[in-house]
């Protein structure tokens, strides 16, 4: 069973019916029990780092899932702001993140830009580095659908494993060991994030 | 690789799609569920919706419906139409709407804005601005689907708006909208000029040439249209059609 977190935020429907495309029974839940149990955890998110982190902690998830996640190899993806919260912290907010990945978000700033706007919304390449099981299959011309303000920096050359090219090559994609994250959205990415998800869903 | 995107604009009026010009003379176009799949089989990039008589009518999103049309839809989709509450907000991300347009309840009161960006992020929030050139030449603000004017400098607003952090702008000229002439290239460029947000240009597209030159000369980041999508042929009969990757690219 798939199990999206659910903390008030993120756009969960979506993911959940991608899931059942592919064939996986999935559900949104914040049930210590139905969690602790899952087969692979997905933690979605929108908005602000302060908003999201505060409200992840307000579930009391926040002891079970980093047990999971770092102690029990339970696969775990983080998606746009969910992937925000792996790192330590964020230019956006005061709070600290769940620091399971070494890393820090920043806002993408005018001058690595060019001419390009912000937010970066809209279809965009990931290269993969690394050959992460997240990428694995014959597509090579990937592309998602981003939607954001922030990214992520400073993270070991080991644990990136896709770069978009968006002013410089920002870090779009991340994973260590079993946990994953994802700055851009597979369940609004067709068939780019069918196949990134059903690699996903059957680690 | 691409990075413009060509956004189908879909008009809701009750419970079916419709088509018009210059925001009247609705047109029924067809069952917008079928017509999301139909979107989502082509792959569009993404879909924007706008409930034209929501704001009028006073009633909010229709969250059964909207929550059936995000279900069919592996792409991003934006709603707009009558939102002026941060629970209503909330609501459409959890039903699987990306980004949410907000246009009479940001004018009326533009601190809505902030308030919605700190709740959903900057990348979610789209400001509408619609707008009628009038007899001495100069552009008018409206909200309500076009039928009420406000005496705020259009682009003004649109500075305000990306100030309290909207996170792009989608820019109509209600007078080019169904009339496929084009869209408003010197509205498009005064926005794009002063703005570091991206616009997406809206009413007005006739083919594809007009979206070059939207993106080329008018400076825009996107570009969404309607009657291009929906209508085909001389005596535009209702065929839902989208240009596949290979046929985007060259456009631009």
């Amino acid at each position: 069973m798939v199990v999206i977190i659910d903390y008030g935020i993120g756009n969960t429907g979506s993911i959940i019916k991608m899931s059942e495309r592919l064939g996986f029974e999935a559900v949104l839940s914040k049930d210590p029990v139905l969690i602790a149990d899952a087969s692979h955890i997905i933690l979605p998110g929108v908005g602000s780092f302060d908003n999201a982190i505060l409200k992840l902690h307000n579930t009391g998830l926040v002891p079970l899932l980093t047990t999971l996640a770092t102690k029990e190899d339970r696969p775990f993806l983080g998606i746009c702001l969910g992937m925000q919260l792996l790192f330590n912290g964020s230019e956006e907010g005061i709070e600290s993140g769940l620091g399971w990945i070494d890393g820090h978000v920043i806002k993408f700033s005018t001058e690595e830009l060019n001419n390009h706007k912000i937010p970066h919304m809209g279809w965009n390449q990931v290269l993969p580095e690394n050959n992460s099981n997240l990428f694995r299959g014959s597509n090579k011309a990937y592309r998602f659908y981003f939607t954001h303000s922030y990214h992520a920096t400073n993270v070991a050359v080991d644990h990136v494993i896709g770069r978009t090219p968006y002013g410089n090559n920002f870090i779009s994609a991340v994973q260590r060991r079993n946990i994953y994250g994802v700055q851009f959205h597979p369940e609004k990415s067709h068939n780019f994030g069918l196949d990134l998800l059903r690699n996903f869903l059957i680690i | 690789m691409l990075s413009v995107r060509v956004i189908p604009s879909l008009l809701l009026k009750g419970q079916g799609f419709v088509k018009g010009k210059k925001f009247k003379d609705h047109r029924y176009i067809g069952d917008p569920i079928n017509t999301i799949r139909i979107f989502n089989d082509k792959q569009a990039d993404e879909l924007v919706v706008f409930d034209i008589n929501a704001t009028i009518n006073k009633t909010g999103p229709n969250f059964d419906l909207l929550k059936e049309f995000a279900n069919e839809a592996f792409m991003p989709l934006s709603y707009g139409g009558g939102l002026n509450s941060l629970s209503q907000i909330e609501k459409l991300f959890t039903i699987g709407f990306e980004k949410v347009v907000l246009n009479t309840c940001a004018i009326e009161n533009p601190n809505f804005i902030k308030e919605a960006v700190y709740i959903a992020g900057s990348s979610s929030i789209v400001v509408s601005i619609d707008v009628r050139k009038n007899f001495f030449g100069r552009y008018d603000l409206y909200s309500h689907s076009g039928t009420k004017k406000h005496t705020v400098n259009v682009f003004d607003f649109a500075k305000l708006a990306e100030d309290l952090g909207a996170g792009e702008l989608i820019v109509c000229n209600i007078d080019k909208e169904g009339m496929r002439s084009g869209y408003d290239l010197d509205l498009l460029r005064k926005m794009t000029e002063n703005l570091s947000i991206p616009v997406v240009a809206n009413g007005g597209a006739g083919s594809f040439s007009d979206f070059n030159v939207a993106v080329n000369l008018g400076g825009v980041s996107a570009v969404a249209a309607g009657s291009i999508f929906v209508y085909h042929g001389k005596l535009d009969g209702v065929l839902i059609q989208y240009p596949d990757y290979e046929e985007l690219v060259k456009i631009f």
